[in-house]
């Protein structure tokens, strides 16, 4: 027979849409309007999943959130795991299983949007029961004010307020500083597959409220009795709501436990609909009680509840509903800052008053609760391990007098120690259970003991609703250069540099990557290669004290820089660390071009602004970043200067009229270009900038002018080989926050003048100023094919012998080089530059590899091949 | 989220603010004559209160200049410099 415990006429389902639905190996019905759950009991299903730890069988022990027990696995329409059967809408083609603890994620991306939206009201009240609908309707007569009144359920036939936008089927998760609180709208779950696709699945809604109505209401609480796990046994607020939402019977003969005066009105409504009800109530004053003063000291029946023994008697029932009183929903509020007290005339815990402009009203402010004291703790026996406080966490009552007896006394430590209350419910129904067992065994109180701290979320949200639109492309912006098409076209993989896409290496035909840096660094070293450099931090630094200005960030002089000239320059955080490294070029007597590295742009802008505003506003300055407007093509190799000439027919070239480190503007390939002088790679070389819609233009100006001399375009890659075998650090890659410009060897870009600069104190503090600190060195391998791993550890002696083993460094970068034909490394490495000569051991997969320490710059030491 | 009043855009979501740390942290006139621990003592010692704390912020998503502000390090209620 179809749904056997489907009442004939009560409840608000639609009888008139029947929906088939699997669960486990069963196809069953339920009707519109049902939840799994209680489409599950309407058709004689309580065992529904098993517990994590001890595998026991499980069933549905709420009609709501608050749901311990009853978590499953949606098979399809899409794969979603540990969801709680009691919140799951039914809808045809639904597929579920049971569960024992964690479920599995789809295996393929979920193809549903999801998307996030802005709030703002005057009012917020979150629950829309009868106390939140007086609410809204009270908040919506003040003419003007904005009300939205969110509710976790599906609609209801209720009376909206008029003037109240309505959020249904959507719950508040967080409730953060300023009345700013975040809540799910489940749009389409419901739908299944016939979810339309183009409509969000889930939409998270961030809402700025000027005040806050809390109507949560309350969860009702478990009373631990041995074996109360078992499926049938259930809240008696939850037969009630079976019986009149969905018109689901939870059983035939129901025995009601129970603490307080609620379970009355539940065994009279659910007696009128035909329920053989006893109720055994634990006080001995109870008078309209079947047993009083009773004790529930046994459970028949192991999947499925077939009688008890209460009161020396043995019952057959097949449900037990307990009600040990209930908690008001106070997890916003608490989140919220919100104090609580502990009501003993409750037995629960009540708003105690809150900074922020949030009030509680109803059920979840105390109103029309029952009176009763804390759930009735059992006596201590050898039932305790399978008497249960956390359902989902399968903890027993032994094991919170385990960690009482280890000498836990705050909650919170037991909390951790037994894992309670840290399951997907967080302890809703359990909470203060487990406060009331730890009270029992310490001889405590409940008001005491109190109960672990709220926090966000609420209930489970998914990864896919907190990320939103936020995914893939549109999880961080790339920033492209403007030659970006054409690495692309030449099938350059690329590398993220912060947001940058940068051209990594340009394989040709059959060439491995690294085939393609060879060919790349030999055709640098020996002929012409081009790079896209655009990535480059640009900033222009104006105004009459410039000079004064970089000159204190820097660590040498900039000032003193000619019209024309350009200086490397190293900055310092206050510590005396390396901060960033670039170039300065001096344009107008008050007018400065600074380059940073590409990682690290926004940083030094950043710096820069910061000493501007808050110490020196006094000078005169003015800052603003460059990087986008200027295209920048770095034409490197001893062929550069005559592909230059080629595309610059008015510029002079030769040394003497354009030497290192100098800029001069130009018209390269009929564009205005500013030209500058710089090498990062120890070769003849020329930055050539020209403006963003140029930098196309200019690309393939000079592809075409150099093409005769077989002009090689080269990516990161290459410049990285052609850096380190000059010994020149990058910033981030060589340095890691802890090495001074001494360190690096980049002593001597230091001042000689006392006049101060940020860190400059910093060097001089005993640490900084040691002569064993780490200095850059380079290394190379006895075995010259063989490359060192970035971040490998080196030593001083093999075998390493006991530990500790004496660290002396790492690797910092490590490459083949065909200038040097063999392979080589730089390294961090204590008192790196005393050591040079030594053997050292670099670890490589556990085996101790020996290298030689040489100085840093392995390439053309005496700086020969810069002017080509 | 806490609103943060900056005082040239006004009343702003936290996320479009940078985290200065303590204001009225002074670089000193010339560090060169600091003993080390004086100028340790500047570099890493903040009063760290349980409580209202000056503190610097940066409007970096809006206008991106510095202010002050009283904050309450246990509440979050943040209020003008005074």
């Amino acid at each position: 027979m179809s749904q056997p415990f489907r009442h004939p006429d009560r409840g608000r389902v639609d009888r008139t849409r029947p929906l088939t639905f699997r669960f486990g190996d069963r196809t069953m019905t339920g009707f519109a309007g049902d939840t799994l759950a209680s489409a599950l009991l309407a058709n004689g299903v309580h065992e529904v999943a098993r517990s994590v730890n001890l595998g026991r069988p499980r069933g549905i022990v709420t009609a709501g959130v608050e749901e311990p027990s009853a978590v499953v696995q949606i098979e399809a329409p899409f794969p979603e795991p540990m969801l709680t059967a009691t919140t799951v809408e039914v809808y045809d083609g639904l597929v579920a299983h049971p569960l024992r603890g964690q479920g599995w994620l789809a295996p393929e991306p979920d193809s549903a949007r999801y998307d996030a939206v802005w709030a703002h009201c005057e009012v917020l009240v979150v629950g829309a029961g009868a106390a939140g609908i007086a609410a809204a309707a009270d908040a919506a007569a003040s003419t003007g004010d904005r009300v939205i009144l969110v509710d976790e359920r599906p609609p209801r036939p209720s009376e909206v307020p008029a003037g109240v936008r309505l959020l249904t089927r959507t719950t508040v998760v967080g409730y953060y500083d300023d009345n700013f609180l975040v809540a799910v709208q489940r749009r389409t779950n419901h739908l299944g597959a016939a979810a339309p696709l183009e409509q969000a699945r889930e939409r998270l809604w961030r809402i700025r409220a000027g005040r806050v109505v809390l109507a949560t209401g309350a969860h009702e609480r478990l009373i631990p009795f041995p074996d109360n796990d078992r499926p049938g046994i259930m809240l008696a607020g939850a037969a009630l709501a079976y019986l009149r939402d969905y018109g689901v019977l939870v059983g035939r003969r129901a025995l009601v436990y129970t603490n307080n005066d609620t379970a009355y009105r539940v065994a009279d409504e659910l007696r009128g609909a035909g329920v053989d009800v006893v109720v055994a109530d634990t006080r001995a004053d109870a008078p309209a009680a079947d047993l009083p003063g009773a004790r529930l000291s046994g459970v028949l029946g192991d999947r499925r509840v077939t009688g008890v023994r209460v009161a020396g008697r043995q019952l057959d029932v097949d449900a037990v509903l307990v009600t040990g009183g209930f908690s008001p929903v106070l997890h916003l509020y608490s989140q919220a800052g919100g104090r609580l007290r502990y009501d003993d005339g409750l037995g629960a815990l009540l708003p105690d008053g809150c900074r922020q402009r949030v009030e509680v009203v109803g059920a979840a402010a105390g109103v029309g609760l029952p009176r009763c004291g804390p759930p009735p703790m059992p006596e201590p026996s050898d039932a305790d391990g399978r008497t249960f406080v956390d359902l989902q966490r399968d903890v027993t009552i032994a094991e919170v007098r385990r960690a009482t007896g280890a000498g836990l006394r705050s909650v919170e430590h037991v909390k951790r120690y037994t894992t309670a209350g840290t399951a997907h419910d967080q302890g809703k129904t359990s909470g203060l259970l487990t406060s009331a067992t730890v009270a029992a065994a310490l001889g405590s109180s409940a008001a005491e003991v109190g109960v672990t701290t709220f926090r966000p979320p609420y209930v489970p949200v998914s990864f896919a609703t907190l990320a939103g639109r936020d995914r893939d492309d549109l999880f961080d912006a790339a920033r492209l250069t403007p030659i970006h098409d054409w690495h692309l076209a030449r099938g350059a993989p690329f590398e993220n540099v912060g947001q940058w896409k940068r051209a990594w290496y340009y394989p040709r035909d059959g060439e491995d990557m690294a085939a393609a840096v060879t060919r790349e660094c030999r055709a640098a070293r020996t002929g012409v290669a081009m790079m896209d450099a655009s990535t480059l931090g640009k900033i222009d630094v104006q105004g009459p004290d410039a000079g004064e200005f970089l000159d204190r960030l820097y660590t040498n002089v900039m000032s003193t820089l000619a019209i024309g000239a350009v200086r490397y320059g190293v900055m310092c955080r206050l510590d005396g660390m390396v901060f960033d490294d670039g170039t300065v070029a001096r344009l107008t007597a008050d007018r400065f071009l600074v380059t940073t590295t590409t990682g690290n742009a926004a940083a030094v802008l950043d710096w820069m602004e910061e000493w501007l505003q808050t110490e020196w506003p006094h000078l005169r300055v003015w800052c603003t970043s460059v990087t986008e407007q200027w295209a920048t093509v770095a034409l490197v190799g001893p062929g550069a200067r005559g592909v230059l000439a080629r595309v610059a027919p008015d510029l002079a070239v030769d040394v003497e009229s354009f030497p290192f480190m100098r800029w001069r503007d130009a018209t390269v390939a009929g564009l205005p270009a500013r030209v500058f002088r710089i090498s990062f790679s120890g070769e003849l070389a020329y930055e050539i900038n020209v403006a963003t819609w140029h930098g196309y233009a200019l690309w393939q100006a000079l592809m075409t002018a150099g093409a005769d001399a077989g002009i090689t375009p080269y990516g990161t890659e290459t410049m990285h080989v052609l850096r380190a075998e000059k010994g020149y650090p990058i910033v981030g890659q060589d340095t890691d926050g802890t090495v001074t410009p001494d360190d690096l060897g980049l002593g001597w870009a230091i001042r000689k003048s006392t006049k101060d600069f940020v860190g400059r104190r910093s060097l001089s503090r005993p640490d900084t100023a040691r002569s064993d600190r780490k200095h850059l060195v380079g290394l190379l391998p006895d075995d010259p094919t063989l490359l060192l791993v970035e971040g490998a550890h080196i030593v001083g002696h093999t075998p390493l012998g006991p530990p500790p083993v004496p660290y002396l460094g790492h690797v910092t970068s490590s490459y083949p080089s065909v200038a040097l034909g063999r392979t080589f490394a730089l390294a961090l490495v204590t008192s790196g530059r005393q050591r040079i000569g030594e053997r050292l051991y670099a670890t490589v997969n556990g085996t101790l590899i020996p290298v030689e320490v040489t100085s840093h710059v392995l390439y053309d030491p005496e700086g020969a091949r810069r002017d080509g | 989220m806490m609103i943060i009043t900056c005082p040239w855009c006004g009343p702003r979501n936290e996320t479009e603010f940078h985290y200065g740390g303590e204001a009225g942290v002074a670089y000193p006139a010339d560090p060169g004559v600091l003993s080390d621990e004086e100028w340790g003592r500047f570099l890493f010692v903040r009063s760290n209160p349980k409580g209202v704390l000056h503190e610097r912020w940066s409007h970096n998503a809006g206008c991106r200049r510095w202010f002050s502000v009283h904050r309450d390090t246990v509440t979050h209620e943040v209020g003008p410099a005074r």
